[in-house]
């Protein structure tokens, strides 16, 4: 089952938990990796708890704030909301992300020469 | 930009909140699983599934939290803190292991210290002058003979002065400082103070700016100038309270209006740089044309031009030394100002080079053994851990990982021995800088300095690595599972373990040895110096400074003088008084003796040390007559220009021959009459041997007076009877009091003393260290051996051949140690050679003393261990598993 889930490469976590904050808002951890599972359709493989080591460290850098507060139902959680730097940052990522995607679909989408296949 | 530093001090900080962080870090993962579960069982699952769910999800708790640690912290120092607060907990553990380690750290650092200190302070650091590498020190005569052999006239000064091209400026000082010193009055008791004649640039030359005040203007050299006086720092503060409004103050010195005109900085100390052990109060103008009188006193020091070079400088001297020469055919320039040129920081520490490398040697020894010897109780300790460790490398622990526990656990004792160790040496060193009497130079200035602080971090570091290193090795050398099976089966320890404890025994020992044998030699030399024959009787003689009236034109020398020692040798208790000027190893003074009826050939030997006396001197200083007699107060009244010269002046000048009766001259214009021969008095160190030495009537003109009387009574007493006759005799004596003239003696040894007495204290060390090497190595296979030992006497061995077989085995030990530190201390005692006197570098004595002390020290290290052994009840032995 796990061979055909994506293993998140380094850095990549860290970029969708800041797109996830700041389209939804202030959320807790529990919450965003439900939502990044969601949005990717099932296809990343994410042990829950790892998102935490990704918020601390996008915290120490000032990319995102945290504050306990109090769920919907009523339940004691740590919120995360994404700061103005952060926004700042998840814009370069992100157009970052968008010209790799492109150049790698380019890279990747090229046709097999009989030389290449040889080798 | 911001952010990586901003992470970095985050993650710092984090070290601190770890658990405070964790805490966090915990509560938001409950609160993460409680809200998993609710959404589960919101979608119909059983409670029981929906926290299985919710924990699958999860993944790993204790995975999520190690990795929030090493995403907001640093790894590898939490690692680090991981080790330390590991060493701590099993370093307390083991309350006895750790002092003793502690304790054997801070000697062995503490001592490190100490010499570091001294070395950095006599041999490393620079001079206290500005520039100090660029001073030069002038010596005559290539350095050979007494003061008067190695100053220079003041024509030679002033010509060195004004030809020679390498120097920026060249300046001197009175070199007998020691005959300019006064009767200070004018500002509370009569004092008696010393002061030193410089030539007009002396400070400048040196770099010395006075902290009140100005140095001595070019007029005030010219004789007939208003006296002036500079004073130094300790002297402004100790007589004049460090008195602000000194500038101008008018002080008497013999009865001459002194106005003071500054105050030299308090880094400043001439005596501890150009005569150790002495000291200095005032700075005074030298009369040029005055000094110019009196032959050979000034010492030359000069600076070089920056670029130049010491050959440089020394091979133009080479060239205008025989010039000068030429130019002064008159009879004062007796002799050719030659110069040779060493670096003042060269002439000042360099005889003690040798020797502080020999004590640095000596201290570095002391940390090898330290190391051995913290190596040996290490592994001792590791062979008692040896199941933890094996259980630690089963279960996956690296061997640089054990290793590391290790270094570790050996830093961190390591670090809090240097504590300590920093502690000892700054009271040590204080305490040292503080003996004022030790004839060492810049000895007062010695402290642990910034550079002492990097030493010390350096040896503990490295001594930390080596003595933990070696046990690492064994232990993560060994294989787990025997190390299980071999502690399980609780039999002793694996064969290479014991050789190498065995072998760190034989090292310390030979280490041990090359120490002991270096001290004793040195100790021998020490005793032998001691033993000289002074040529005098140090004991029970006192000896005080005096002030008399020696009349406008000293017209009243002759007479004063025999009032005073009249009246001494007066009072009950003494048993012979005399006045000289000079004393034996305190100050000297070289003029001429020759017989005028004998060929001299050329280059022979024609100077005399000078003392002027009275009557009884000789029998008080205990300086024995051989022929003849003593000056007599008729020589001495009436002007006879009689001489009494000394054993070897006599041997020299009239070789088998009886000089008594017979005219001398050289030390005046007519001949003089030889009217007695005394024996050799070792005038200058205890170590040279004794030229000519002649002594002359007072009315040659005494450079100060000092009463030397012979008295079982001691020195106070001495004081308390008869000052207030010299006071009553003489309103302006001052309150001097009587010292020993032993403490001549010590003093001129002390620097030998010094060096003894650390080495010695050092070899003592090393001695102890290696005893409880022995001791702990014999101890630990006695415990080792209990079974085996239980079954032996169970067949039937009596403990005497049990004790037997454990001392045989700590002698077997012992004596590789010595044969090899047998054959090292040969080698070693060569270096040592030339620090040695009267003691041949392979003397026998020593050597075998050595030898005997140190199997004796291993016997009693391993009779201990021994009786025990015979103690072991063979059938606890055998059942205890």
């Amino acid at each position: 089952m796990s061979d055909s889930k994506l293993d998140l490469l380094q850095g990549t976590l860290d970029l969708m938990v800041l797109q996830t904050l700041a389209t939804i808002g202030p959320l807790h951890g529990y919450g965003i990796a439900r939502r990044i599972e969601q949005v990717s359709g099932n296809e990343v493989l994410l042990n829950q708890g790892t998102i935490y080591a990704s918020l601390v460290r996008l915290q120490q850098r000032g990319w995102i704030s945290a504050e306990w507060g109090t769920s919907d139902n009523n339940r004691k959680a740590k919120f995360y909301s994404i700061t103005k730097r952060g926004r700042k940052q998840l814009t370069e990522d992100a157009a970052y992300w968008q010209r790799l995607s492109i150049v790698m679909s380019r890279v990747l989408s090229l046709p097999e020469s009989e030389e290449g296949a040889k080798l | 930009m911001i952010s990586p530093l901003r992470q970095y001090f985050f993650r710092l900080v984090s070290l601190f909140r770890r658990d405070e962080l964790d805490r966090d870090l915990e509560a938001e993962m409950s609160a993460h699983l409680d809200l998993a579960m609710e959404e589960n069982l919101q979608a119909g699952m059983s409670p029981q599934e929906a926290r299985r769910q919710a924990l699958a999800q999860f993944g790993g708790t204790q995975q999520a939290k190690e990795n929030h640690r090493d995403s907001r912290s640093l790894p590898m120092v939490e690692t680090l803190l991981q080790d330390l607060r590991y060493s701590f907990r099993t370093l307390r553990k083991d309350r006895s292991f750790t002092t003793i380690a502690i304790l054997i750290l801070a000697l062995g650092i503490g001592a490190n210290i100490v010499v570091f200190s001294v070395v950095n302070t006599l041999l490393l650091r620079p001079l206290p002058f500005a520039h100090s590498d660029q001073l030069v020190w002038f010596a005559g005569n290539h350095g050979a003979g007494g003061l008067s052999d190695v100053t220079y006239n003041v024509g030679s000064y002033e010509e060195f002065a004004r030809h020679a091209q390498s120097f920026e400026e060249v300046t001197c000082y009175q070199a007998f400082w020691g005959s300019s010193e006064f009767n200070m009055t004018g500002h509370g008791d009569p004092q008696h103070i010393q002061a030193v004649m410089v030539a007009n640039n002396f400070f400048h030359t040196l770099g010395i700016t006075p902290i009140v005040g100005r140095t001595f203007l070019a007029a005030e050299h010219q004789k007939g100038a208003a006296p002036v006086a500079l004073l130094t720092y300790p002297f402004w503060q100790q007589q004049f309270a460090g008195d602000p409004l000194i500038l101008g103050r008018t002080v008497n010195f013999d009865n001459q209006t002194v106005t003071i005109v500054g105050v030299l900085p308090r880094t400043f100390d001439f005596a501890s740089v150009f005569s150790p052990g002495l000291r200095v109060d005032f700075f005074i103008p030298a009369y040029m044309d005055q000094v110019r009188t009196w032959g050979n006193t000034v010492a030359i020091v000069a600076r070089l031009k920056p670029g130049v070079t010491l050959a440089q400088a020394q091979a133009e001297s080479n060239v205008l030394s025989p010039q000068f020469r030429a130019a002064h055919p008159n009879p004062d320039w007796f002799m050719e100002y030659q110069a040779d040129l060493s670096y003042l920081k060269d002439y000042v520490t360099g005889k003690l080079r040798r020797s502080l490398f020999v004590l640095w040697g000596a201290v570095g020894l002391i940390l090898l053994i330290v190391c051995v010897n913290l190596s040996n109780l290490l592994l001792a300790r590791i062979a008692s851990r040896s199941k933890e460790f094996a259980m630690r490398t089963a279960l996956g622990a690296s061997r640089a990982r054990l290793i590391r526990q290790l270094v570790t656990e050996s830093l961190v004792l390591s670090a809090i021995g240097a504590v300590f160790g920093v502690a000892l040496a700054f009271g040590a060193v204080s305490y040292l800088a503080h003996q004022g009497s030790i004839a060492l130079p810049l000895l007062n200035s010695i402290r642990v300095d910034g550079a002492a602080l990097v030493w010390t971090l350096l040896i503990t570091l490295l001594v930390g690595i080596v003595f933990g290193f070696a046990p690492g090795l064994v232990v993560s050398g060994g294989n787990p599972q025997e190390t299980l099976k071999d502690a399980g089966r609780g039999s002793r320890e694996g064969r290479g373990h014991g050789r190498m404890r065995s072998t760190l025994v034989v090292t310390e020992v030979a280490l041990a040895c090359v120490l002991l044998v270096g001290s004793g030699l040195l100790l021998r030399s020490f005793l032998r110096v001691l033993d000289v024959d002074l040529g005098f009787e140090p004991s029970h003689a006192a000896v005080v400074d005096i002030n008399y009236d020696a009349g406008p034109k000293g017209e009243k020398i002759g007479s004063s003088l025999q009032e005073i020692v009249s009246a001494v040798k007066a009072i009950p208790g003494v048993e012979a008084a005399g006045v000289a000027d000079m004393l034996p190893l305190d100050r000297d003074r070289g003029w001429g003796l020759l017989n005028p009826s004998r060929e001299y050939g050329k280059g022979e030997d024609q100077g005399a040390i000078v003392r002027i006396v009275t009557p009884g001197y000789l029998d008080s200083m205990g300086i024995r007559l051989l022929e003849g007699r003593d000056i007599s107060w008729q020589d001495t009244l009436n002007k006879e220009p009689v001489v009494v010269i000394n054993q070897s002046a006599a041997r020299r000048h009239w070789p088998g021959q009886s000089p008594i009766g017979r005219d001398a001259r050289g030390f005046d214009d007519k001949p003089g009459r030889v009217i007695g021969v005394v024996s050799d008095v070792h005038v200058t160190s205890l170590e040279s041997s004794p030229g000519s030495e002649i002594y002359l009537p007072v009315f040659y003109g005494p450079e100060g007076a000092r009463l030397v009387v012979r008295s079982k009574l001691p020195p106070d007493v001495l004081t308390a009877s008869i000052v207030p006759v010299l006071r009553h005799l003489n309103p302006a004596q001052p309150n001097n009091t009587f010292r020993p003239v032993q403490t001549l003696v010590d003093h001129s040894v002390s620097p030998r003393k010094f060096f003894v007495c650390l080495v010695a204290i050092f070899a003592t060390l090393g001695l102890v260290l290696a005893a409880l090497g022995i001791y702990g190595v014999i101890s630990y296979s006695v415990t080792r051996q209990t079974q085996e030992i239980g079954i032996r006497m169970a067949l039937g061995a009596t403990p005497g051949i049990v004790q037997r077989s454990v001392l045989a085995r700590t002698l077997k030990l012992a004596l590789i140690g010595i044969a090899v530190g047998a054959v090292a201390s040969f080698a070693a005692s060569k270096v040592i050679s030339s620090l040695l006197f009267h003691t041949e570098p392979n003397d026998p004595t020593t050597f075998v003393g050595v030898i005997f002390l140190l199997v004796l020290v291993a016997l009693l290290a391993g009779y201990f261990p021994a009786l025990r052994a015979t103690r072991i009840d063979p059938v606890t032995a055998l059942r205890s598993e």
